[in-house]
């Protein structure tokens, strides 16, 4: 698989929408409009057997009147019988790599199984990168790029996507609009006849624009070959998997007391371990544990120490860091000489640091600072972010607000939350160390000021303390097997 | 497919590095006398053959023999208890270790990834608990001790009721022994150790059945 070819399907000059229909809801016109929406600033052409404008892109009838090597990537929304006269004609134009959203290809009989044998010889021939069939669509923030016939285009940033499923595709971009925490490139590997997932993993560990690659696979065809190819992206980025199936093929019959203990899914998690992938149990956990790589550092051990504002929330996330690989440390009796210095004695007075109300203006800021900033803690959970904004909700949506006073504390305690966040973020910067924020404000309230300033920070907020443990245990495991391999 | 016999399963595998106990292959009630006097009582004797898969189905297995003649009189019965179909049989005589705790390794050939290093808890509890770790051959020594660090029991690996914690080394040394036979030998389609008994925290393969591709 050449670079050249994935260069074109991401960073394409010019981009040809082969089936362009005026209906708005078929494929052909969907994939125009979505590429248009975005804010794709390459060429733009259509073709289709009538010729005029769609959406004010000229459509050709035939493809010898458009311009010669200006166009890098063709989208194919025609059906399946015509493809190989189009990609070919495509070629002639200068054009590198197709998107194939064609369904009728090795998922419809024998017949279809013929034409993708076809397809993958002819794409050989041509030395053109044919991703899909049977694909939504390919999407490359870094280009504005969203060649895709569905929702949604999501945010800018490190995470690189393959999925064998389009509509997992969808579902990590949703959380990636809902979070902020963005997409660098997403592709739906739709049957990957000639470009598989191990490819366009490959291509991410090389891409400058992606800090983690994400994939959802089902079938793994050539285990292998997997292994090996998807054990040197790990060696370079980290590499969230979630396996669809994980729970079907269980043991076999067999001779061996060994092979029954073995069942698909233990030599696949065996193989995971081995390979250094980061393996999610679901799609919510995967999206998180790609979000966390690519928004915090890598911890440097396993030494937690939570930081919470009232009692509940650090119990709980103490008991889930006991059943992870992480360690909920004892607290230095120098930190804590530093915390009785800016605390009143009811605060816990060891790990979880629970303030216990204990707070005034500057607390937070300063309480933070000190904790990530000791050469023995690795990471740093803080709780409670938001609950001050959340009253001052309650106070603008009352009957008193803007008298007695309110106003003024209201804006206050927005503000302190924002403040609160900027200094979680502004510590994990300055000591180089994960600091993660959990509220269920954040999705039960995401207009509250604080996790609307994580947001603006670069950060994932955490929807409970329990999925903040969950991703930093992924981070700890990773980081620890770069170290040990 | 052909199974080789326990001794035979041994031979193969002890040259990678996994450990066996001293045996000895005997064919009278006499010679196992003399082997289990060499060996210290107690002794374990187990009637072994190519085509003996199922010795303890069979009652092939006795344990705990803890003098001349009631080793003697073991050996008679056991060879008293080959059958025509048995083939060429001898007698294993082996020491009797002592061990609370067995783990089970091996070798199994995976459909999709090939051949892969296998280790689990053991005993007769090993197929419910299903506490297991697999790797892909070859594998590297931190790969033995990550399969080890992947076993959810790890208490079951600790200091236990007066037994020293497993070696963790000497473990690493068994599976790392594994991933080399199957490289060494292509035509190993499977291999139990099975129990793989922690003596004094080392691990001691008291059994092994290796299968081969016919």
């Amino acid at each position: 698989m050449t670079g050249d070819g994935f260069q074109a399907l991401f960073e394409p000059r010019g981009v040809l929408v082969a089936g362009v229909s005026t209906h708005p809801g078929k494929f052909g016109f969907v994939s125009l409009h979505n590429i248009l929406a975005s804010g794709y600033q390459g060429v733009i052409y259509g073709s289709s057997r009538e010729a005029g404008e769609v959406l004010g892109v000229p459509i050709v009838t035939d493809l010898s009147e458009l311009p010669d090597g200006a166009i890098d990537l063709v989208f194919v929304c025609t059906p399946a019988a015509a493809n190989a006269d189009l990609l070919r004609a495509c070629a002639k134009k200068g054009i590198r790599a197709a998107f194939l959203a064609s369904a009728g290809y090795g998922e419809a009989g024998e017949e279809g199984q013929q034409l993708q044998a076809e397809l993958v010889a002819l794409a050989d021939e041509l030395g053109m990168l044919v991703a899909g069939p049977n694909g939504q669509g390919v999407v490359s923030t870094p280009a504005r790029l969203c060649a895709q016939i569905v929702a949604p285009y999501p945010p800018a940033g490190g995470i690189g996507i393959a999925s064998q499923s389009g509509n997992f595709i969808s579902s990590f971009m949703n959380y990636a609009v809902q979070t902020g925490v963005g997409v660098s490139r997403a592709v739906s590997a739709g049957n990957a006849a000639a470009v598989t997932i191990p490819d366009y993993l490959a291509y991410y560990a090389d891409d400058d624009a992606t800090t983690v690659a994400l994939a959802y696979v089902e079938g793994v065809p050539d285990g292998r070959t997997f292994f090996e190819r998807t054990r040197a992206v790990a060696a370079r980025k980290p590499l969230v998997l979630v396996k669809g199936g994980a729970t079907a093929g269980g043991q076999r019959a067999a001779a061996s007391h060994t092979g029954s203990l073995a069942s698909d899914d233990r030599v696949f998690e065996g193989m995971c371990h081995q390979a250094g992938i980061t393996r999610a149990a679901t799609i919510e956990e995967a999206y998180e544990a790609a979000a966390t790589f690519a928004t915090q550092p890598l911890p440097r051990g396993n030494r937690v120490v939570v930081l919470t504002t009232a009692g509940g929330w650090g119990v709980v996330t103490a008991d889930a860091i006991a059943r992870s690989s992480l360690e909920l440390m004892p607290l230095p009796d120098d930190l804590r000489a530093a915390l009785d210095a800016k605390l009143p004695p009811r605060w816990s007075r060891n790990n979880p640091v629970d303030l216990a109300g204990a707070e005034t203006r500057d607390t937070i800021p300063e309480v933070i600072d000190l904790i990530v900033g000791h050469p023995d803690v690795d990471a740093v959970i803080y709780l409670g972010l938001g609950i001050q904004s959340n009253q001052a909700a309650l106070m603008r949506g009352g009957p008193f607000y803007p008298d007695h006073g309110l106003e003024r504390i209201v804006d206050y305690h927005e503000r302190q939350d924002a403040r609160f966040a900027q200094a979680a973020a502004d510590a994990s910067d300055r000591y180089d160390k994960p600091v993660l924020t959990a509220t269920e404000l954040a999705v039960t309230h995401p207009d509250n000021a604080g996790p609307i300033a994580v947001r603006v920070s670069g950060r994932l907020c955490y929807a409970t303390a329990n999925r903040a443990v969950t991703a930093l245990d992924h981070l700890w495991r990773y980081a620890r097997y770069r170290e040990c391999h | 497919m052909p199974t080789l016999s326990e001794a035979d399963s041994k031979r193969l595998l002890a040259p990678h590095g996994v450990v066996f106990p001293p045996e000895r292959e005997v064919h009278s009630a006499e010679a196992a006398v003399a082997a289990a006097r060499e060996l210290g009582h107690p002794v374990v004797l187990k009637l072994g053959g190519a085509a003996i898969a199922h010795k303890t189905e069979r009652g092939l297995v006795r344990l705990g023999l803890g003098d001349d003649a009631v080793v003697a009189g073991a050996a008679t019965e056991l060879l008293a208890a080959a059958r025509p179909e048995d083939g060429a049989v001898h007698l294993l005589v082996a020491p009797m270790l002592k061990g609370n705790r067995e783990l089970i390794a091996g070798l199994h050939h995976d459909e999709q990834f090939g051949m892969t290093v296998m280790l689990g808890v053991g005993g007769i509890l090993a197929e419910a608990l299903a506490d297991v770790a697999f790797r892909l051959v070859p594998i590297t020594r931190q790969d033995g001790h990550d399969m080890i660090d992947d076993l959810a029991t790890q208490k079951l690996l600790d200091e236990l009721r007066g037994e020293p914690a497993v070696d963790r080394e000497a473990l690493v040394d068994v599976l790392v022994g594994l991933s080399d036979a199957a490289e060494a030998n292509g035509t190993i389609l499977s291999a139990d150790l099975n129990p793989l008994i922690l003596v004094d925290g080392r691990p001691v393969a008291v059994d092994a059945l290796v299968e081969l591709a016919g």
